[in-house]
């Protein structure tokens, strides 16, 4: 009889990596569905392209690497990071867009800090914002919501769609199908106030019905994550009553230079940061008090970039500068162990 | 009934309790041996004091407490004491320890026991020593000293006492059948603590999965004055810990580092009160538990009440164990129990299960991912730690952060392993973590006490010199003046000393000279020694003042040996005079052997020279030495002759042992060396080296005979002998390990000659040493 | 040019203050640090062995806070290394193997009836660990020898054994899991690894 030692604790929840990272890819479903509703096929096409690539580049790296790659790619968080990159950017994005993106997303953000679990920031976060910064263009350009074209309400066709982000771009074609997106059009607004604004602009009046449904759709998945218990509820509802309060401040103070707070909570990134970016947990802080003060932070700072930033929409450079921080958030929000007065703040040496 | 409060984290892991509370507690059977551990809780481990061969009754004391936190042990039947010796205990290590192994008679017989009646009446003191002479330990999980704990309340304010009755562990049913099936002694238990501890209130903390367990305690609570209120908490992993149990019906939190009793709370497992109420209402001593033993692979799970020292095996088989379904044999809960590699290992008192668990039951663990920071563990965690740091801390080594976020607080329950969705191992970091601080800091100690030490020599080595230094002064001084006087009672007395000089042919004008010289040689002999250890240019120089030096130290002295003899009154100081240069000229020899060897370890050139040096120092030393041998017999030839005998086999031993180093050194150096002149050259020198070895063994083994001749005329020197002998064991296996050591065949067989000549001596010697002895 | 003038003043003031400021602070709060070498002598084993190079830890102390290489000391091995590189904002370099290489600790014993109480172990020991006189008996005392193996070789009857000091269940470590990369980390992996620590 073979025995062997080992230490306790002998039995293991079923529980898994990869478990976590099947149940946040099922979250995605409901956006993802909402999105190819209203934006068309760009958007599934995105996300077949980014996942090929994303497992492509993972399983070469893991090579490079010497890891064996499937044990590895298993654990599904490649796809995970090429889901939120691939629903991030405008779906009529050329390939090239998107290839870039996951290249740098995997390779550098990820693989070049030491894998999973070490990379200080968000790879998807941090290639979005590596695109943005490099393609401004193509990056601002998002595909009109169920585009009025030649009469009745309709989206681009497949064939169309892979045309456009495989090869040769006709202007016209991609003109009548993209246009700037409802944040877009708030920040350009020209001396407008948002009252006429609201009125004036098709993309505002027409188009923003799109995105409430599109947010609405993540917050769904979010509310499943939440049940089931895949994060603590800390982080999205701190960075959204953040964000809600900031706004809501400002729009009270002068509702006609600032937006309505229930607009920054549906339009753009926010319900998607708030639940699928904010809460990576390998990149926020750690602790439950901390992830409230990450969250709030979070949603502060995307008011304030959006509102005087020069991106229209903020979530992944606020994400990013919060990744920045959450090493020093956790330093001073550990949590108060059983059977000390306080907790302990900051490093070894003070408060000792 | 009280409020129930609740705990940070915790887990819910499935129950398996039911499979084993179906039948009634068992009678483990009697196994042939018994193997009882002298460590079976935490404190000092017990001193047996029975004998191999005793024969022991049943409850018999086997084995003493040697600190104040230790327990008595007795025998768990009558037998015959079989061995004492390492075996493996149940430990997570898989380490072996002391342990008494009694055979069992099979007859069972009990020694003489009684209990105390009404122990009420008794002191408090003599009723805790009582129990502690029962060897009741803590049952649940460290197996705490009981007594200890019962001391508590004489410079502690206790008013509340915690009976844990939780269990929280799965599959662990060995208390819940307990409180089922005798109810009555634990309640007679509690009520003895609580008379030694007289708490304002008791409370029995108990999971509300145990109902059957509730209606007992209820039903027998009826009977009782105590103030007792039993708790009922929910079921939730580790409300069994005794911080976490405490938190649960009090609400309050004992202060990290501390005690609970320095908040007025004292705990105690229901098995431990029942061991009390047997020891204090029966006499009877800690002997046997409940075991629960359960699991997959065994056909019939039940709780059995264990003989302390049964082996697994024995219990396995009362279950009926599937051989071939075994993957693991867990002592303890799933959760924070101890895996063991061998059934004989055997049942302690703190074994409260036992699972043979089938590879489906406890699978292996998949192995360990990165951790996501999924925060999990933190969620988790019943001493809110933040597990995740922690187990970055610990990976990377930086044990002081990992203790700057209160290590030292986890409570290992295994609730963080058992969540974390990368399947990692954290106990087990947490457990590497805390054994490298503690290991660390019993080095430190040691180191700190070891510099201590070495400061305090240094100091006293210092003094030392110091003194010595100031008594040479002294002396120096003292010798000036009285030079001086001398010298003015020279001019006083110069026609007297004329006279006294024809009379006394100048012996005293002689030996100054000769000290003078002896004087001037020694100095000539440091500045020759210091510049060979420099490596000086002018060696040679020096070599020649030395030589010179020498010359005329010798002359004078042999001026004064010959004037000696001469002396009729001066016989006795010239005899001592003589010993002294004797004396002087070995050490002569002695330091230019050292320099040489020095000079020969660090390859100078002037090696050769200083071995001519050495060599002209040991004909000297062996004339000094014969001159004061035959002044010796000239002037006194009653002085036994054992005496001069003696020095010079000492001399010569030495000079074995010294021409052995430097043989080892060389031939050590030998093979070292690449080079290959380099190493023809050493060869050489090995080989002279080796015949002067030879050489000075066999003038050594030669003077040795004559003494033993001697001695075995005149009365023998056994301890002289044994020495002898001792010295040549060590040659042999001196021998025997260069030889291990040699790599030539040539010099193996060379050694291997030796050897035998070593080894024959050594016996010869032996032998002589046993004609003696 | 009185614009010029006036931001010189002020710049010259302005330098003058903290001058004064950063001037106080230093003497103010000056840190009374213990002096390096005792902080690299409270690093070093204590062993006193001399394998260094040195007659003891603390002048090899002395020797390193002179600039002496950190890799000489042995008995401390790795983890000495890597203390004294991190007090010294050093790079940490392996052992140098000139000097010897770690061996598990281990403590003196004199087979004692072969003993024939030279005190030439005494005068070897740097901690006096060692008990006994002229001709008598000596004896070490486990808990004070460092394991130096300075007494050996004095002895002229080779009755000194260096005793490797035994793992007990008090003094077991739990060895370290392995490492995530070591994929093959089955069950039996890591029965092994705890089998393997001791
Ligand atoms: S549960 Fe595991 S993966 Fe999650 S934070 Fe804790 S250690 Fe990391
Ligand atoms: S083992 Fe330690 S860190 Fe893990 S949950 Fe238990 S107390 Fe917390
Ligand atoms: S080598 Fe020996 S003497 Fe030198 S520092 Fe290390 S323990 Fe001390
Ligand atoms: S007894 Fe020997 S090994 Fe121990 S410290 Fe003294 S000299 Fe060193």
């Amino acid at each position: 009889m073979a025995l062997i030692r080992l230490s306790s604790p002998h039995v293991y929840k079923a529980n898994s990596t990869a478990n976590v990272m099947r149940l946040v890819l099922i979250a995605t479903l409901p956006g993802i569905l909402a999105m190819t509703f209203f934006f068309g096929w760009g958007t599934l096409i995105q996300i077949a392209l980014a996942c090929t690539l994303a497992l492509a580049f993972e399983a070469a790296v893991l090579k490079l690497r010497k890891r064996p790659p499937g044990f590895f790619l298993s654990d599904g968080s490649a796809l995970v990071t090429a889901i939120l990159l691939a629903v991030a950017i405008p779906p009529f994005s050329a390939w090239w867009v998107t290839a870039t993106g996951i290249f740098f997303a995997i390779v550098i953000a990820k693989h070049l800090y030491g894998g999973l679990g070490n990379n200080p920031f968000n790879p998807a976060m941090v290639a979005y914002a590596l695109l943005l910064v490099s393609f401004p263009v193509e990056m601002t350009r998002w595909t009109s919501p169920m585009t009025q074209h030649g009469g009745g309400w309709e989206i681009a066709g497949f064939i169309d769609t892979l045309q456009v982000i495989f090869g040769s771009v006709d202007a016209g074609f991609y003109d009548s199908f993209t246009g700037a997106t409802p944040l877009d059009v708030l920040k350009h607004r020209g001396g407008l106030t948002t009252e006429e604004l609201w009125r004036q602009s098709d993309v505002l009046t027409n188009g923003v019905g799109a995105w409430y449904a599109v947010s609405a759709a993540w917050f769904m998945g979010g509310i499943f994550l939440l049940s089931r218990k895949i994060f603590t509820w800390h982080t999205p509802l701190s960075m959204l009553v953040a964000l809600f309060l900031t706004a809501s401040a400002f729009y009270g103070f002068d509702p006609d230079n600032y937006v309505n707070p229930v607009v920054h909570l549906s339009v753009g990134a926010t319900m998607l940061g708030a639940f699928f970016i904010a809460t990576d947990p390998v990149t926020s802080a750690t602790s439950n008090k901390g992830k409230m003060v990450f969250g709030a932070l979070l949603g502060v700072l995307i008011y304030v970039i959006r509102t005087w930033g020069n991106y229209p929409d903020a979530v992944a450079f606020a994400v990013l500068l919060m990744n920045l921080c959450a090493p020093f958030i956790d330093q001073y929000t550990q949590p108060r162990t059983y059977g000390h007065n306080r907790a302990n703040r900051g490093m070894k040496g003070k408060n000792q | 009934m009280s409020k129930v409060f609740s705990f940070h984290g915790g887990i819910h892991p499935p129950g398996n309790k039911k499979r084993s509370t179906r039948a009634p507690i068992g009678k483990a059977p009697l196994p042939k041996t018994l193997m009882i551990p002298m460590q079976q809780h935490i404190g000092g481990p017990a001193d047996p004091i029975v004998k191999v061969g005793d024969t022991v009754l049943k409850g018999q004391l086997i084995a003493e407490p040697i600190s104040r936190i230790s327990a008595s042990i007795h025998a768990p039947t009558s037998g015959k004491v079989v061995d004492i010796a390492a075996y493996p205990i149940p430990h997570a290590s898989g380490l072996s320890e002391e342990c008494i192994v009694i055979e069992a008679d099979g007859e069972d017989r009990w020694i003489e026991h009684q209990g105390l009646g009404d122990y009420t009446r008794l002191k408090r003191v003599d009723l805790i020593e009582h129990i502690r002479g029962c060897g009741i330990a803590g049952m649940g999980g460290a197996g705490f000293p009981t007594d200890v704990k019962l001391h508590l309340s004489e410079d502690h304010i206790v008013n509340t006492l915690i009976i844990n009755a939780a269990e929280c562990e799965p599959y662990i049913t060995a208390d819940d059948m307990l409180m089922r099936e005798r109810a009555h002694e634990v309640l007679g238990g509690i009520e003895i603590i609580a008379h030694l501890l007289r708490p304002s209130h008791v409370l029995i903390g108990i999971e509300d999965n145990k109902p059957n367990a509730i209606h007992a305690l209820e039903s027998v609570l009826k009977h009782t004055e105590l103030n007792i209120d039993m708790v009922v908490v929910p079921t939730k992993y580790p409300s069994g810990g005794e911080r976490q149990l405490i938190k649960l019906l009090t609400d309050i939190e004992v202060p990290s580092g501390r005690i609970p009793a320095d908040i007025g709370i004292v705990c105690q497992n229901v098995g431990t009160t029942a061991a009390i109420y047997r020891a204090v209402h029966f006499g009877e001593p800690l002997i046997s538990r409940i075991v629960t033993v359960t699991g997959d692979a065994v056909l019939h799970p039940r709780n059995l009440e264990t003989l302390i020292g049964t082996p697994f095996s024995t219990l396995l088989e009362a279950c009926d164990l599937r051989p071939g379904a075994l993957s693991k044999l867990v002592m303890g809960g799933p959760m924070m129990g101890v895996t063991v590699e061998n059934d004989q290992i055997p049942v302690i008192k703190t074994t409260n299960c036992l699972i043979a668990a089938t590879a489906q039951e406890m699978p292996e663990a998949p192995p360990a991912q990165a951790c996501i920071r999924c925060g999990m563990c933190e969620q988790a965690c019943p001493a809110e730690l933040l597990p995740q740091q922690l187990y970055w801390f610990a990976k990377g080594r930086e044990f002081d952060k990992a203790k700057h976020h209160n290590l030292f607080d986890c409570i290992e329950c295994g609730a963080c392993a058992y969540v974390c969705p990368s399947s990692i191992p954290l106990v087990q970091y947490y457990r590497y973590a805390k054994s490298e601080i503690r290991t660390e800091q019993r080095d430190q100690q040691k180191a700190d006490h070891a510099r201590l030490r070495f400061e305090a020599r240094q100091a006293r080595l210092e003094r030392e010199a110091a003194e010595k230094e100031a008594r040479r002064k002294a002396r120096a001084e003292e010798a000036a003046k009285a030079q001086q006087q001398k010298t003015a009672a020279k001019d006083d007395t110069s026609v007297e000393q004329a006279s006294a000089a024809t009379a006394e042919p100048d012996l005293k004008q002689l030996k100054t000279a000769a000290a003078v010289a002896r004087t001037k040689l020694k100095k000539a002999q440091k500045a020759y020694d210091e510049a060979a250890a420099s490596n000086a240019d002018n060696l040679a120089e020096l070599e020649a003042a030395l030589n010179d030096a020498r010359s005329k130290a010798n002359e004078a002295e042999k001026a004064l040996t010959a004037g000696a003899p001469a002396a009729t009154e001066g016989g006795d100081d010239n005899l001592k005079q003589l010993k002294v240069a004797a004396a002087v000229a070995r050490t002569k020899l002695k330091k230019a052997q050292d320099a040489l060897k020095n000079a020969e370890e660090k390859g100078l050139d002037g090696v050769d020279k200083l071995r001519t040096t050495v060599a002209t120092l040991e004909q000297k030393a062996n004339e000094a030495q014969q001159a004061f041998e035959q002044a010796g017999k000239a002037t006194t030839p009653a002085v036994p002759e054992e005496k001069p005998a003696e020095v010079d086999i000492k001399a010569l031993k030495q000079q074995v042992s010294i021409m052995r180093t430097k043989l080892k050194k060389a031939e050590s150096a030998l093979e070292g060396c690449e080079d290959e002149t380099e190493k023809a050259r050493l060869q050489v020198e090995a080989d002279e080296l080796k015949q002067r070895f030879e050489q000075a063994t066999a003038e050594f083994d030669k003077a040795e005979q004559v003494l033993i001749e001697r001695a075995a005329n005149s009365g023998i020197d056994l301890k002289q002998l044994r020495i002898d002998a001792a010295m040549a064991r060590a040659a042999v296996t001196k021998g025997e390990r260069s030889l291990s050591k040699a790599e030539s065949d040539d010099e193996r067989s060379q050694i291997e000659q030796d050897l035998v000549a070593a080894r024959a001596k050594a016996e010869e010697l032996n032998l002589t040493l046993s004609q003696y002895e | 040019m009185s614009t010029v003038l006036t931001a010189v003043i002020v710049l010259f003031l302005l330098a003058a203050v903290f001058g004064i400021v950063l001037g106080y602070a230093s003497v103010r709060f000056k840190v009374e640090g213990n002096p390096i070498v005792d902080q690299i002598d409270a690093i070093l084993p204590q062993t006193q062995c001399g394998q260094c190079g040195y007659p003891g830890c603390r002048p090899y102390a002395e020797a390193i806070a002179g600039g002496d290489a950190i890799n000489k000391c042995p008995p401390g091995g790795q983890s000495t290394i890597d203390a004294l590189a991190d007090l010294l904002d050093v790079e940490a370099v392996p052992l140098d193997a000139e000097h010897g290489e770690e061996k598990p600790r281990s403590v003196a014993y004199i087979r004692e009836d072969e003993c024939i109480g030279c005190t030439k172990c005494i005068q070897a020991c740097p901690v006096d660990a060692i008990l006994g006189a002229a001709k008598q008996m000596h004896t070490v005392i486990t808990s004070e020898c460092t394991g130096c193996d300075l007494c050996v070789e004095p002895c002229p009857v080779d009755c000194i054994d260096m005793i490797p000091i035994e793992t007990t269940p008090n003094t077991w470590k739990w060895p370290e899991p392995p490492s995530p990369m070591q994929l093959i980390a089955t069950d039996r992996g890591r029965g092994e690894a705890a089998a393997e620590a001791h």
